[in-house]
């Protein structure tokens, strides 16, 4: 139906308007169809635009989208009519559907009518402060389109950017660094404070978003870091020792999975950021992806190739042995052939250029001719680039000369002419072969080379010169021009050297050159025989003639096309076009002298910092009505702590990185943790953040207060929130059930203090997935053994769960139902949630009779909408109390457990884990026991008893040379002892 | 970043044109077409083609070539993925990605691309989310919509674009749950003259084809993952898992798609599962050269070798090739010089040959070049790698569903040079 449609262009248009204006949908439907069918053929609609924009507030969505699709493409040309539609928009930007207001936005800031900038400007700003993630991204897309319209507005529009650019959602991450790509890249000061942000999120951003943001962090790194390579390139023993910024650590280190993607262009964005931003030594890893993209579509490779032959001059090492993934296959396209050609020809060293040449060999059988040719020119760089291997290249390229086609013949005859030029005098007798040649060539292009090479070097071969001259003369007349042109000039240049010999021959030439039909031929004979010959007539040029003719020609410089096109950022069109492409944004150079990194830092004033005062007011809280005398110690300690933090707070973003890192899967956790520093919830930030000491101390303090709250208040207060960990370690010290006066808890207190400084904060308590966000349907559960006694019954592990509700709805009645156990377990149900609001989190204990054994303890999870089927699985370690013996004790109680109920393994212990102090942390950390003192300091010794049978445990770790160390466990359980001693093993080894 | 997209079909003719931003004139694509003449072969035309204003960025598939216009800076490999992704989706959509199809489903394509970008930045190119969006077009509700009026576009607005895991719906439903995983290897490797194996390497995918009802989360684990040695997922797989396990742990994406793909490290020998005797001979002066070719079975662990289909470009002096298959059938033509020989199954008892004469021009003198065999090949139930998948696990859902593993090893760039 298409065809038909010039013809009758206007009457059809005007059935089409009638369908427009009709009132059925349908009609609308199908009318808005053929037109956007026309669109898209490139056919003009315009005229309809009228009858179009009427049906914008249009109720069936695909009209309207078709409405929209037409809008966008011809809004630009008819401006006035355009306008008519902009109210529909503004009414959908306040619609309470986060969609349409997010499409609203979209088509409202795709109409190029600058009248409505002020409209758009508007728009954008309020979008770029909208609940919904979903609106912010959507503002963030247009402002590259506002900014395209009016670059007058590029002010108001940084100052959106900026806003946008301290977004914490994946879902604008990607936008918003686009969009300060398009609109002000030059402002990388707007990056600092979101620098570690982006590279954190980094790894959820959608893949097109993560190749602009990696793109652009390149560039920043190249402002603000040192070189990691600067020592390497000049040797100043003066300099001091490079130290790597954490934060280009962080870079590199949350980059680096991203070359596992999908995702070809996400790959060279990682593989241009190592290749710029890395040490030489860890550049490496990028190699194996890249050779993984060749085996993707022939544009990808392509692209990927011309990459990898820039770096493959710089970096020969790193491709190296993947050597065999650049041979080429008689099916691949030229360009992929010759691109190939060009890495291997890169990667030839001493070692490798046999293999290399042997491919080549089989390369130039080939049936495709332009490759054949590269080829030959990849064998003439080898050869001028290995010195070892100069002579066999020539010796094979002589042997092309005699090939049937034209273009080898050409291309060998070309490079050897290249390869002679280099050191001519030790190569006379592949010239004389070459003048053997003429009589069996008939390629003239060949023929003509052979000749010019000895006239340029017929003081090389004398004797030869003269006869082949002699033997051109002879069949001159047959000869093909350019071959006529080269006996004229092989005649000259013998003229001038070897005039005695050559003088008739010469005239003899020019005089049938003066004849003959090509006047390129005749006026070139002409020349040359006023330049050479001298008459009276001659003017002053023929003087000169030995020096115009044998001047000393530059030998050609075979050097690779690639060779320093990596100042170009790699992976960008301009470097693919070696040439500067439009809105290229240059790479800079290292700074000398890296700039401040403390810009980088993030005021954390509503997290972090603020955890002083609330830990202040609550230790004044506590010991106001305490003795006065311990004012002081607590002012003491108050500095300690300030100090301490002040320590580690140049440590706690880093912290928070490998914490972020751990649930990258999970976006929702670090958006969670966003929520959790604005809520200061610091205790449950700790909980979070087990490795940062510094909190961690606050938070010991806090649960400290907590715990007395909890004497004498039951245990469902919100204090109670808190984190297990802190209780645990303060079980370590047997402080748990502590019922000193306030002074008195003060000093085993500071101790504690001073004691968690030394244990490292790695013993934190495992905690483990109950239920997963997604299949709870947002609310999360997860469990962890607290280690605390558990206090209805003496005889049940008690498990501390958090429940945390990420739906937007609150739950309710949160309880367990349908206990399923082993005969003999018990369980103690936790007190039933009344009301978890969104958002919130909430902590319970229940406790659980495992009668020593790891079978799970199966449950439902029931809201009051939803049943979940759970379980709980303890870790063996978790199945003992720790006991305190003495040494003697321990002993005693060691000797009566021999024979059977003596378990006894030999060991290796993991480099990290080879001094006392982290064999006692990794084993407390695996069980739940407790230290025996012991004499000798090749020994740890641990106590514990299983909880419900109180059977002893008993570990031994006897250390030796060098790692060595043997790891007894005496239990008369056998069951538990085998179990503990595979945990522990694994624990001390890996 | 993509101003415009111009559909070029082989006879270049422009079929199909879409702007994101001012519309740019499609006189552009002379300066395509220019370079179309200059290569020889349809895919030699350079992928970046500079022009005085623009750069034409282009894909080619199932011969179409997917022109791009940009104006400024970009990283090619942006583009090029995004335009293969362009007709993936097309292929997903209409089953095919030839120019009937698109021509017949203009109003989707434009629907498509009107979604998938965004002022030339990439906006939704998950097939989940774009599904919700446009519903693919299938007979029926071609049919249905027809007749009632009714449309394509989803009526609800998706929430996909919303959620934490974009690539899968939400309240998918299915009365049978299954999920089947393909593990297909293709052995890439060239054999030189004598037989000896100059480069062999072995490439996996693991393609999944999920209908599960909710929000199934699932982990597969390998009985040997140490095979795998460079892997790259679909988003859906968590990484620290598979660093720190070696195990697949993903919620899987509705339908059809790429799990994991794969390469066996370099320093396993890889198994050669056919070998081929060949004698291609020309003399001089002779307008008559010999063919002679034997496949035989190799290392294949039991399992038969089918669908061997071998192909060889023959020198361009041959005028053509009188052969006599002992199994299967083979063509010549006369004027590709292309000859391909149907093997069919390879029986070990009886070796497959194909022997005969090739004609060529009388009086030219012997062909130089000696043809390079390609031999494809499928061999069932067996990775060639040896990889095997050890227990796929489902979590966060009550049924049971339905579970399939496949393997399957094939012939990828193989070649046997003569």
């Amino acid at each position: 139906k298409g065809t038909n449609f010039q013809c009758f262009s206007s009457l059809r248009h005007d059935d089409l308007k009638e369908m427009l204006d009709s009132n059925k949908d349908s009609l609308k439907l199908e009318a808005m169809k053929r037109i956007v069918a026309m669109i898209a053929r490139g056919k003009n609609t315009s005229d309809l635009f009228p009858a179009v924009v009427k049906n914008v507030a249009c109720k069936n969505i695909e009209v309207k989208k078709l409405v929209y699709v037409y809008l966008v493409r011809y809004a630009e040309e008819q401006q006035d009519l355009a306008l008519l539609s902009i109210s529909t928009f503004q009414r959908g930007l306040k619609d309470p559907n986060q969609l349409i207001r997010a499409s609203a936005l979209r088509v409202l800031s795709s109409i190029r009518v600058t009248i409505i900038v002020p409209i758009m400007m508007l728009a954008i700003k309020e979008a770029a402060s909208d609940m919904s993630p979903y609106v912010r991204k959507t503002a963030a897309h247009a402002i590259p389109k506002l900014y395209s319209l009016d670059p007058e507005q590029k002010d108001q529009l940084i100052e959106v950017i900026e806003k946008l650019l301290a977004d914490k959602t994946t879902l604008v991450a990607g936008s918003v660094v686009m969009a300060f790509e398009e609109v002000c890249p030059e402002r990388i000061d707007l990056i600092h404070k979101n620098y570690r942000k982006l590279c954190n999120l980094l790894i959820d951003v959608e893949e097109w978003g993560q190749v602009v943001i990696i793109n652009m962090l390149t560039r920043y790194a190249r402002t603000q870091f040192l070189n990691p390579n600067m020592n390497e390139e000049e040797e100043e023993k003066d300099k001091k020792p490079y130290v790597m910024d954490p934060d280009h650590r962080l870079l590199l280190r949350n980059t680096k999975p991203l070359l596992q993607s999908r995702n070809a262009a996400v790959v060279m964005a990682v593989a241009q950021l190592y290749f710029h931003l890395a040490p030489k030594a860890e550049v490496g890893v990028i190699a194996k992806a890249l050779v993984r993209l060749l085996r993707s579509h022939s544009e990808v490779q392509y692209v990927v190739l011309q990459n990898v032959a820039t770096m493959s001059i710089k970096r020969r090492g790193m491709f190296e042995p993947y050597l065999k993934s650049f041979y080429i296959r008689s099916t691949d396209p030229t360009q992929i052939k010759v691109l190939k050609l060009e890495v291997l020809t890169n990667l030839a060293n001493e070692t490798n250029i046999s293999t290399i040449l042997r491919e080549f060999q089989t390369y130039i059988k080939s049936m495709d001719k332009d490759f054949v040719a590269a080829t030959i020119q990849a064998i003439g760089r080898c050869a001028t680039n290995i010195g070892e291997v100069r002579d066999t290249c020539l010796n094979g390229l002589v042997q092309l000369l005699s090939n049937r086609d034209e273009l080898v013949v050409a291309e060998s005859v070309v490079v050897i002419k290249k390869l002679l030029q280099m050191q001519p005098e030790k190569h006379s007798d592949i010239i004389k072969h070459m003048a053997k040649l003429t009589d069996n060539i008939q390629v003239p292009m060949a023929r003509a080379s052979i000749l010019w090479l000895i006239g340029e070097y017929c003081e090389h071969v004398p004797k030869i010169a003269p006869d082949v001259l002699r033997k051109m003369a002879k069949s001159f007349t047959n000869e093909e021009d350019i071959v006529k042109l080269q006996i004229i000039n092989l005649a000259a240049k013998l003229y001038l050297t070897n005039s005695k010999q050559t003088k008739l021959l010469t005239q003899y030439v020019l005089n049938l050159a003066k004849y003959d039909q090509n006047y390129d031929i005749r006026d070139r004979a002409r020349f040359i025989r006023q330049l050479i010959v001298p008459t009276e007539k001659s003017g002053a040029l023929s003087k000169y003639a030995k020096k115009l003719f044998l001047a000393l020609k530059p030998a050609p410089v075979l050097e690779s096309p690639f060779k320093d096109r990596d100042h170009f950022q790699l992976g960008s069109l301009s470097h693919l076009l070696n040439a500067k492409a439009g809105g290229y944004q240059e790479l800079p150079d290292w700074p000398e002298a890296a700039p401040d990194p403390s810009v980088r830092n993030v005021e954390v004033k509503d997290s972090v910092q603020s955890v002083p005062s609330v830990i202040i007011n609550f230790l004044n809280f506590a010991f106001f009505s305490s003795e006065q005398s311990s004012e002081e110690e607590e002012r003491k300690h108050e500095r300690k702590s300030k100090q301490r933090k002040s320590e580690s707070e140049s440590e706690s973003d880093e912290e928070e990185d490998s914490e972020s890192e751990s649930s990258q899967t999970e976006s929702e956790d670090s958006e969670s943790e966003a929520e959790v520093k604005k809520k200061k919830k610091v205790l449950k930030k700790t909980h979070f953040k087990h490795s940062n000491m510094n909190i961690c101390m606050y938070s010991c303090q806090c649960s400290f207060i907590s715990f007395q709250a909890a004497e004498s208040k039951p245990p469902s207060k919100p204090v109670k929130k808190d984190n297990k960990k802190e209780k645990k370690e303060m079980s370590l010290l047997d402080l748990d059930d502590c019922k000193f006066s306030h002074a008195n808890m003060y000093r085993p207190f500071l101790h504690l203090l001073l004691c968690l400084q030394t244990i490292s904060p790695s013993s934190a308590l495992k905690s483990y997935e109950m239920l997963h966000r997604i299949t709870g349907e947002g609310l999360s559960v997860e469990y962890c053994f607290s280690r605390q006694p558990f206090s209805p019954d003496a005889n049940m592990v008690a498990v501390q769960m958090q429940f945390t509700n990420n739906a937007t709805s609150d739950t309710k009645n949160l309880h367990m139902e349908d206990v399923k156990l082993q005969s003999g377990m018990r369980v103690k149900e936790f007190p039933e949630i009344e009301l978890l609001p969104a958002g919130e989190m909430v902590t319970a204990v229940m406790g659980i009779d495992f009668c020593d054994s790891t079978q799970a303890a199966n449950f439902q999870l029931c809201t009051h909408t939803r049943k979940f089927f759970v379980s709980i699985q303890p870790p063996v370690g978790e199945l003992m109390r720790p006991v305190f013996l003495t040494e003697n004790e321990f002993k005693k109680e060691q000797g009566q457990l021999m024979g059977m109920n003596e378990i006894t393994e030999k060991i290796t212990l993991d480099v990290k884990c080879r001094n006392e102090h982290s064999i006692v942390q990794r084993v407390i950390t695996a069980a739940n026991l407790s230290r025996v003192p012991c004499g000798s300091d090749k020994e740890c010794r641990f106590a514990g008893r299983t909880v419900t049978s109180s059977s002893l445990v008993l570990v031994t770790v006897a250390t030796k040379e060098e790692g060595a160390a043997k790891l007894t466990i005496n239990c008369e359980k056998m069951v538990i002892g085998t179990m503990l001693v595979k945990d522990i093993l694994l624990a001390l080894t890996q | 970043m993509i101003h415009s997209l111009f559909l070029i079909n082989a006879s270049g003719d422009i079929f199909l044109e879409k702007h994101w931003k001012s519309v740019v004139s499609r006189s552009v694509c002379d300066y395509f077409f220019e370079a179309q003449e200059r290569a020889t072969e349809p895919e030699n035309v350079p992928p970046v083609i500079p022009t005085p204003h623009h750069y034409l960025i282009s894909v080619l598939r199932h011969r179409i070539y997917f022109v791009a216009v940009i104006q400024s800076e970009v990283p090619p490999l942006f583009v090029i993925e995004f335009l293969h992704r362009v007709v993936d989706t097309f292929q997903d959509y209409f089953g095919v990605c030839t120019e009937a199809a698109i021509k017949d489903n203009v109003v989707v394509v434009y629907e498509l691309l009107e979604e998938m970008l965004d002022n030339g930045f990439p906006l939704a190119t998950e097939s989940n989310i774009l599904k919700e969006l446009i519903k693919p077009p299938t007979i029926l509700r071609t049919m249905v919509n027809t007749i009632t009026g009714s449309t394509n576009v989803g009526e609800q607005l998706p929430t996909g674009q919303l959620s934490v895991v974009p690539w899968r719906r939400t309240g998918v439903k299915y009365t049978n749950n299954e999920a089947y995983f393909d593990v297909v290897e293709e052995i890439d490797a060239i054999i030189d003259k004598s037989g000896s194996t100059i480069t062999a390497e072995i490439q996996g995918v693991i393609d999944a084809c999920v209908k599960l009802t909710g929000m199934p989360d699932l982990t597969l684990s390998f009985m040997n993952p140490r095979l795998l040695d460079d892997v790259s997922f679909h988003p859906c797989v968590r990484f620290k898992r598979w660093e720190a396990e070696r195990i697949l742990s993903f919620i899987p994406p509705d339908g059809n798609f790429r799990l994991l793909s794969y390469h066996v490290s370099s320093q396993n020998l890889v198994a050669i599962p056919v070998y081929i005797k060949h004698n291609i001979t020309f003399r001089e002066g002779s307008s008559q050269g010999r063919f002679d070719l034997t496949l035989g079975p190799k290392q294949t662990m039991g399992k038969a070798v089918e669908s061997v289909l071998v192909s060889s470009q023959l020198p361009r002096g041959v005028l053509n090739a009188n052969l006599n298959p002992s199994q299967g059938t083979y063509t010549f033509d006369p004027v590709t010089k292309m000859l391909s020989w149907d093997v069919g199954k390879i029986n070990p008892q009886k070796l497959p040959s194909l022997k005969g004469t090739m004609s060529l021009q009388a009086g030219a003198s012997k062909p130089d070049e000696n043809p390079t065999i390609n031999i494809q090949l499928k061999i069932q139930q067996m990775a060639i790698s040896g990889l095997k998948v050890n227990r796929l696990d489902m979590y966060g859902e009550k049924y049971k569903p339905f579970k399939g593993i496949k393997y399957m090893t094939k012939a990828g760039k193989f070649q046997v040079r003569t």
